[in-house]
């Protein structure tokens, strides 16, 4: 039904949708590594939640992907039997915790880039991307406010941790590049009306991430070229060891269920 | 005559929504029981499909809020055991769920149950976010109150503490 519309190709539509939802998939299983082990209780619930919503948005999204590809997959055979090389999602998702600074910055920067994402996919004209994006959008504004306050009083707090989220803002900038940079898949969708302009979205990202940075008292590094493509199915190693984790289950016991 | 059989047609559906929505008003939150997912404002329509089946649009609060899928399995269980006929529940994405919809009965509910109640409408997010206004502490109503947590004990709630009477209390966020 959504597809009448926009006249696309399925199969472009599907990896479209997928690397969207495997963003949001990736890095909900990554947090999901806090769970128990965050600095302090009101954390783990925090992160837990954050990572909820996040399979939240996943689940959604590969399960409209499914649809869209119409060979009988659904969410779980798509998050449980896929291997690294068709997983899409941009590499900074699948970038090591570190300690809990790196991941508020890691999270900083995808919250920042989801909300912009979203708010301009609400008006897609695939009606089901745009109500998706809607409804995610209210709750990734949570999620900013949350991993940007952290941000804010760990750069503006003691020299021990403002030296360290500046040095995970220069490890994690350079993966920002990926999410920003269009290939022939984002050109199609923002040409079809069924994705946002990245440079839009980057324009906004960017002021915001400016003046989030300004009051963390951070300085902003600057962009290098990048040479790798998750949004392609290319990966860092990390996402190896997140996908055995989370697929073990079903890979050993086939269709296990609850 | 067709038209008369359409209006008997049209009372008997009519009856069948209206105890429908009946059967739903007695469906409680797993998540805070005090309240039904009526008052919650999760139930986004009750009608009768061409088909004779009796269709339930259902919202979810959070997407990834994993009582979601106990809330439709308590909506199958109270239609089934209600005898409503055939029926089918629907996930209904959009518009997206807002704590606006939560109604009024639902809003003294959530507070005598101990939970602050979302205080502002969400058409001015801008607001809602900056979050300057003290909430009033459920049990002795001081405003002298603070945030403990953005994210309390399922996603659509937040930590807050009293620090006139030294209790913690939660919020239902705006969304």
């Amino acid at each position: 039904m959504s597809l009448a519309a926009p006249k696309v190709d399925a199969e472009a539509l599907f990896r479209y949708v997928l690397r969207l939802g495997d963003l949001s998939l990736v890095l909900g299983q990554r947090l999901g590594e806090w769970v128990g082990h965050s600095p302090a209780l009101e954390e783990d619930l925090g992160l837990a939640n954050i990572a909820l919503d996040l399979i939240g948005q996943a689940r959604l999204l590969l399960t409209y992907a499914g649809e869209i590809e119409g060979r009988g997959r659904d969410e779980d055979k798509l998050a449980y039997l896929r291997e690294q090389g068709a997983y899409f999602n941009a590499i900074l998702a699948e970038q090591p915790n570190g300690d809990f600074g790196q991941t508020i910055v890691r999270q900083v920067l995808i919250d920042a880039f989801q909300l912009e994402l979203y708010e301009r996919m609400a008006a897609s004209r695939d009606g089901r991307l745009a109500a998706i994006a809607a409804k995610s959008m209210k709750e990734v504004r949570y999620h900013l406010r949350y991993s940007s306050d952290w941000l804010v009083r760990l750069g503006d707090g003691t020299a021990e941790s403002h030296a360290r989220v500046q040095s995970a803002l220069d490890l994690l900038w350079p993966y920002t590049v990926e999410l920003f940079a269009p290939d022939d898949l984002d050109t199609l969708m923002a040409e079809r009306g069924i994705g946002p302009e990245l440079a839009e979205v980057h324009a906004a990202w960017s002021a915001r991430i400016d003046a989030i940075l300004t009051e963390a008292t951070l300085k902003r590094p600057a962009d290098r070229p990048h040479a790798w493509h998750g949004k392609r199915g290319q990966h860092s190693e990390h996402l190896g060891y997140i996908l055995a984790e989370m697929q073990h289950l079903q890979r050993s016991y086939p269709d296990a269920r609850w | 005559m067709s038209a008369v059989i359409f209006r008997g047609e049209e009372r008997v559906a009519t009856a069948r929504v209206a105890a429908a929505w009946q059967l739903l008003a007695s469906v409680e939150d797993p998540e805070i029981p005090a309240l039904s997912i009526v008052d919650l404002g999760l139930v986004r329509f009750v009608e009768v499909r061409p088909g004779g089946d009796l269709e339930v649009g259902l919202s979810p609060t959070y997407v990834g809020c994993p009582a979601t899928e106990v809330i439709r399995r308590s909506v199958q269980d109270a239609l089934r055991q209600g005898h409503v006929g055939n029926f089918k529940v629907t996930n209904v994405l959009s518009p997206a769920w807002s704590s606006d919809w939560i109604s009024a009965d639902g809003r003294r509910k959530l507070l005598e149950y101990g939970i602050v109640p979302p205080d502002q409408s969400v058409s001015n997010m801008r607001d809602v976010l900056r979050g300057t206004h003290p909430l009033a502490c459920p049990r002795c109503q001081s405003l002298d109150t603070e945030m403990v947590s953005e994210f309390g004990s399922t996603p659509c709630k937040a930590l807050h503490r009293c620090r006139a009477c030294l209790e913690p209390f939660e919020y239902f966020k705006c969304i």
